[in-house]
């Protein structure tokens, strides 16, 4: 899932100031997920955000919904009815969300609430974890499902570096080390012989250094 | 030969080869690397000039590389991956080749959050390995990667790093061997102060053959203050400074610690030489240069070779 952050009220507000009715729309599927922009997560940023506003002596219209999914057509028409009557969409979605907002609702500003982190899990409760940079080219089969790209602060594909203590990383203590991960999966999977062998470079051109990725899919299409 | 590298030229006919390492300034003065070049002139066999150490800004290593060339220095240029991607590597790779550089050590550097510029992109777009079987192609096949030909491809020797005190323990030599497999002619090492750790890796070292393979030359670092130990064993990546080292340091007076750090380096020295399998030694003196000479000296190993 896409793992996200809300911004804090300060910066939310540098963005709404200038209008006087705002629509506040959540997404109920990977930011509710952690947390951060689901159905309840939009119902108490719209009330921070009207008491914000209050202390202020300001008193902007503001409407809250939240859609099952920011990112699909299908879903935000579902709030059509809603817009004209708002100056601005202030969207919980992840980025992508905020974006399909502006392409569907083309006149009107859509501003994130959000900053949109990683791919990632939950961990446990509380605690996500990024885990996948979308390279393109999914390598997870010879790494025993721990992925160098992601899990190695250097995306080293013949890792570990000189920088591997007791299992963390020399980024920061809090980051586990991909490397160490990686060969304690596959030693417990007795597959340590995948890594003997020299990895070339990896080709990036899959990844978004190849541009903004699209897939179209003609069986899908209408 | 396989190349016209003064180093490899020390190591090929049997010698204990000295390099010590150089890092450029924070600026443009040329004179600083001058300066500091001219305190090792005569006393080593190749000077590494350090590639943004500790992802600080500094001057191009390939700069100052050719500054010391031009003093009659046989420059090694130490090249990151952590700043510059493929493209960018492999043309300065032909620059360094075209200003006479002869030797490369392949890293993959310190990341960029230890620095002065820690909201820079991290590159990485190739690691240290691979810059290494990237260097060794330009040699051996006279390709870029991907296969392309190169015009006139440069003849690197070609070097890379090893941490023997990282952690997995057990992976450190399986990553040196790595290394030497893709195409490293020699290594340096991380400092040294855990004699018994380094002995280890070596005997494994020797177990797989790779002492036969590549030419190994042992990192000293000469600590300058009980300070500096501390501050190595605690907050310098892949360090490993054991207590009785900090405890002797600490054991003599404030004003004799620094000639106590170099009496530690000259033992080290001593005892690194004794390993079979150690080819040289590496001096990392870190902002003091000026101590090198007396350190080889006082080693015996003042006298370097004429090849």
């Amino acid at each position: 899932m896409v793992v996200a952050e809300r911004k804090k009220i300060e910066e939310i507000r540098r963005m709404v100031d200038r209008y006087s009715s705002i629509l506040v729309v959540g997404c109920d599927s990977c930011v509710a997920e952690c947390a951060a922009g689901g159905h309840r997560e939009t119902m108490l940023l719209a009330a921070a955000l009207k008491l914000s506003c209050q202390q202020d002596g300001k008193n902007p219209r503001i409407t809250e919904a939240c859609l099952d999914r920011q990112c699909v057509d299908d879903f935000i028409e579902q709030i059509a009815h809603l817009v004209p009557e708002h100056e601005a969409i202030l969207s919980l979605g992840c980025g992508a969300g905020v974006q399909a907002l502006a392409r569907v609702y083309a006149d009107k500003p859509i501003l994130p609430a959000l900053d949109t982190l990683f791919i990632g899990e939950t961990e446990m409760r509380g605690i996500w974890q990024e885990n996948c940079l979308g390279c393109g080219k999914c390598k997870l089969g010879y790494f025993g499902a721990v992925c160098p790209v992601t899990r190695c602060s250097k995306k080293l594909m013949n890792g570990p570096c000189g920088g591997s203590k007791d299992g963390k990383c020399e980024v920061n203590p809090g980051i586990r080390c991909g490397w160490q991960m990686i060969i304690n999966r596959l030693e417990t999977l007795g597959e340590l012989d995948r890594l003997s062998e020299y990895v070339p470079p990896v080709d990036w051109s899959t990844s978004h250094s190849g541009g903004p990725r699209r897939v179209e899919r003609e069986d899908q299409k209408p | 030969m396989k190349t016209e590298s003064r180093l490899e030229k020390v190591l090929q006919a049997g010698h204990f080869a000295v390099t010590a390492e150089c890092g450029p300034p924070k600026g443009s003065d040329p004179t600083v690397v001058e300066k500091k070049g001219k305190l090792l002139l005569g006393c080593v066999d190749a000077v590494n000039v350090t590639d943004n150490q500790a992802a600080t800004v500094r001057m191009a290593s390939m700069a100052a590389c050719a500054i010391l060339k031009n003093m009659g220095h046989e420059p090694i240029l130490q090249m990151t991956t952590r700043d510059r991607n493929r493209i960018a590597l492999q043309s300065d790779l032909f620059g360094a080749y075209a200003l006479g550089i002869r030797n490369v050590l392949c890293l993959t550097g310190d990341h960029q959050v230890f620095g002065n510029q820690k909201e820079a992109v991290g590159v990485f777009d190739l690691d240290s390995i691979q810059l290494v079987r990237t260097v060794r192609d330009m040699r051996e096949n006279g390709t870029i990667i991907g296969g392309g030909d190169i015009e006139s491809p440069p003849k690197m020797f070609v070097g890379a790093a090893a941490n023997p005190f990282a952690d997995p323990a057990a992976w450190r030599v399986v990553r040196l061997a790595k290394k030497v497999h893709a195409g490293a002619d020699f290594i340096q090492t991380q400092c040294i102060y855990n004699m018994q750790r380094f002995s280890d890796f070596m005997t494994q070292a020797r177990d797989m053959g790779l002492t036969e393979q590549v030419s190994i030359l042992a990192g000293i670092t000469p600590l300058k203050s009980v300070g500096m130990a501390k501050y190595m064993a605690t907050k310098v990546a892949g360090m490993d400074v054991p207590e009785d080292v900090i405890n002797r340091m600490a054991g003599v007076p404030k004003k004799k610690q620094a000639d106590e750090g170099i009496k530690i380096a000259v033992e080290t020295i001593q005892q690194v030489s004794e390993i079979t399998g150690i080819a040289g030694v590496h001096v990392m003196a870190i902002e003091w240069e000026e101590h090198v000479p007396e350190i080889l000296s006082a080693a015996g190993l003042d006298e370097r070779p004429k090849v």
